[in-house]
């Protein structure tokens, strides 16, 4: 088993460094580069900038720049400086990284307690109205723009309907705290109801569809017609045969789909104003800050890597039939 | 079977047991009538009155009315009409990042379907890369930096947002034709084929990619739909087609600022692509149903 996840990390780690040299040559074709303000300011001279390059190392070939680069990262944790703030890149993203998640966890943990229920139902009493209304949600649901999602959920939730008590817009257009609150609880929660739910609403269409669809590849196998005539209640037959078998492509999917969560989340942070990861490569890319769009995007990139090796353990614990050695 | 038998015994051929699968899924037509007029109001878009970039500063921020269907903008620009254009771009767009990136799906997966081998092994590997990407992080950084570029004619065309789009969805494609050609490799057909001499790519060409022809248009139909969405979300965040140029996505864009004052703006362009969509999914799904033939509809 250690070996395994040993192997998978070593795979991974040519991936990371093949899209490391393809970013960080896109980035150094990018026009004025690092220095483009400083060659924009009349009163930096041009012996000035020359030493700048030099000292930036920017005069040298392209691989010595990249190998420098790299060297930086894996051995300091040092993603260089922002262009527009000049903080330390990594800071600006391990001050956001913890946002995302909580959006992106919260948001998929609901979808997986509405899906894997809908999808299962939906299954058993195939060509039912349930399953008619269900199957007709999540095609809708798939059609459906997250980001135009969200921006109906701002004119229904915040300029149209108002809260009876209050008077004022039922929750809030954006944001993670209201401004000058103690940051409780129950105001981040007040805050998190929008942002949840177009992200869930929009993934719940998804895997609602697919589990209802390897649900029901599981209902017609051989082995349920055995644990039937077996004698086994109902009940066990569906919750322990079933869907313990039905789970299984899930996870496969989830592995997957993990560029999209992160997708997802940079449409919804960046409509409702949530300071994650995706609301700052956002910000970023409209400034040109381009330490900071490779950061966010290497990180993104890592945590891609590490859902799928996690996804391929927890395949081999669910799944007795696979065996890693 | 008689002689008289024979003589009444119409055939149907595939195409024909094909169509009349389709033309049995109701939502599947009900929905190639919806994109015939979304299509068709696209078209004849310069029979409105206003002109998609035509300014009124006297008329801004007009809720919808019988001049003006769909309201109009903070210029005054009649929402309609800039709708109709903005559909020309979105169906243009969604239509040729589709076609590209299944040229280049299709025959990186007919390459490794059929060769297999290392060079199966290496194409598949790249594939996967491609598939871990962060891809609308990295859809971004490369429509920011092309954007950059000295060369205008560069920087605002449609065809960079078609080209970058293509370049980060041919995957699904791949590994769905190569699916197809591995296992229609080994079909008698193909055997056949090798064994009096016919080549390679004639193989490929003339045997093989008929017999997947069926695969490939749900999966286009299905990629369009996608395609489209992407047009449009990279548009809204900024780095997709930009204005004054309409598309749907652009026009969502600067409608989140007026949401208090004119929610009509949020309204109709994302519902074009909501019904665009829709239906071009629900066509794929009735296509896949169709092209199936263990499909009992």
């Amino acid at each position: 088993m250690s070996t395994y996840i040993v192997r998978r990390t070593l795979q991974a780690i040519p991936l990371l460094l093949i899209l490391s040299v393809m970013l960080f040559a896109l980035v150094r074709m990018a026009p004025g580069g690092p220095l483009a303000q400083a060659e924009r300011n009349p009163n930096i001279t041009q012996e000035q900038i020359e030493r700048l390059r030099e000292r930036l190392g920017l005069n040298q070939p392209f691989y010595v720049q990249y190998i420098k680069w790299a060297r930086t990262i894996v051995l300091e944790g040092d993603l260089g400086d922002s262009i527009k703030s000049g903080r330390e890149v990594s800071v600006m993203i391990g001050e956001r990284i913890p946002n995302t998640l909580l959006l992106v966890g919260v948001a998929f943990l609901l979808t997986l307690c509405v899906a894997i229920p809908l999808g299962a139902l939906s299954a058993r009493k195939q060509y039912s109205l349930l399953d008619y209304v269900v199957t007709t949600f999540t095609f809708a649901g798939q059609s459906v723009p997250i980001y135009w999602l969200g921006l109906m959920a701002v004119l229904t939730f915040y300029v149209w309907i108002d809260n009876p008590f209050t008077g004022k817009p039922l929750f809030p257009a954006g944001g993670m705290y209201s401004i000058g609150s103690d940051k409780g609880l129950g105001d981040l929660l007040w805050h998190m109801v929008m942002p949840v739910g177009t992200l869930s609403l929009a993934w719940i269409a998804w895997y609602s569809r697919f589990f209802r669809a390897s649900m029901l590849d599981v209902l017609n196998a051989d082995y349920m017609r055995t644990a039937r005539a077996k004698g086994l209640s109902e009940g066990r037959v569906l919750y322990i045969h079933a869907l313990r078998n039905a789970v299984m492509p899930l996870v496969t999917m989830i592995a997957l789909d993990f560029p999209s969560l992160f997708a997802g989340a940079l449409f919804v942070e960046t409509i409702f104003s949530w300071p994650g990861m995706g609301r700052l490569f956002w910000e970023a890319a409209r400034g040109r800050d381009y330490p900071v769009l490779l950061g966010v995007i290497l990180i993104n990139a890592g945590l891609i890597v590490v859902a799928n090796i996690l996804a391929d353990i927890l395949y081999g614990v669910i799944d007795p039939r696979v065996q890693y050695d | 079977m008689t002689e008289a038998a024979l003589d009444n015994y119409e055939a149907t051929s595939l195409t024909q047991l094909t169509l009349r699968r389709f033309f049995r899924h109701r939502m599947a037509l009900l929905s190639i009538g919806v994109l015939a007029l979304v299509i068709f109001s696209a078209l004849f878009a310069p029979l409105s009155p206003y002109g998609p970039t035509e300014q009124n500063p006297s008329n801004d921020l007009m809720p919808p009315s019988l001049d003006h269907w769909f309201g109009t903008d903070d210029l005054g620009r009649d929402v309609f009409t800039r709708t109709l254009y903005g559909g020309r771009i979105s169906i243009i767009v969604g239509l040729a990042a589709t076609g590209l990136s299944l040229l280049v799906g299709v025959v990186v997966g007919a390459l490794a379907g059929y060769f297999g081998g290392w060079l199966d092994n290496l194409l598949m590997r790249i594939t996967d890369a491609f598939l871990s990407l962060p891809s609308l992080f990295v859809l971004i950084l490369i429509s920011t930096v092309l954007r950059d570029m000295p060369n205008s004619a560069m920087r605002n065309s449609v065809w960079i947002v078609v080209v970058v789009i293509a370049v980060l969805s041919w995957m699904w494609p791949a590994r769905l034709i190569r699916g197809a050609f591995l296992s229609m490799r080994h079909h008698e057909f193909v055997i056949a084929a090798e064994s009096v001499g016919v080549g390679d790519w004639r193989i490929m060409l003339r045997h093989i990619l008929p017999n997947s022809v069926g695969l490939i248009i749900v999966q286009a139909t299905l990629s369009v739909g996608s395609a489209i969405i992407i047009e449009s979300g990279l548009s809204y965040l900024g780095f997709g087609v930009q204005p004054p140029t309409p598309s749907w996505g652009n026009l969502l864009a600067t409608a989140q600022v007026y949401a208090l004052r004119a929610p009509w703006l949020m309204i109709f362009p994302g519902l074009m692509i909501f019904i665009t969509t829709m239906s071009v999914n629900h066509i794929g799904d009735g296509l896949r149903d169709a092209f199936d033939p263990f499909s009992v509809r």
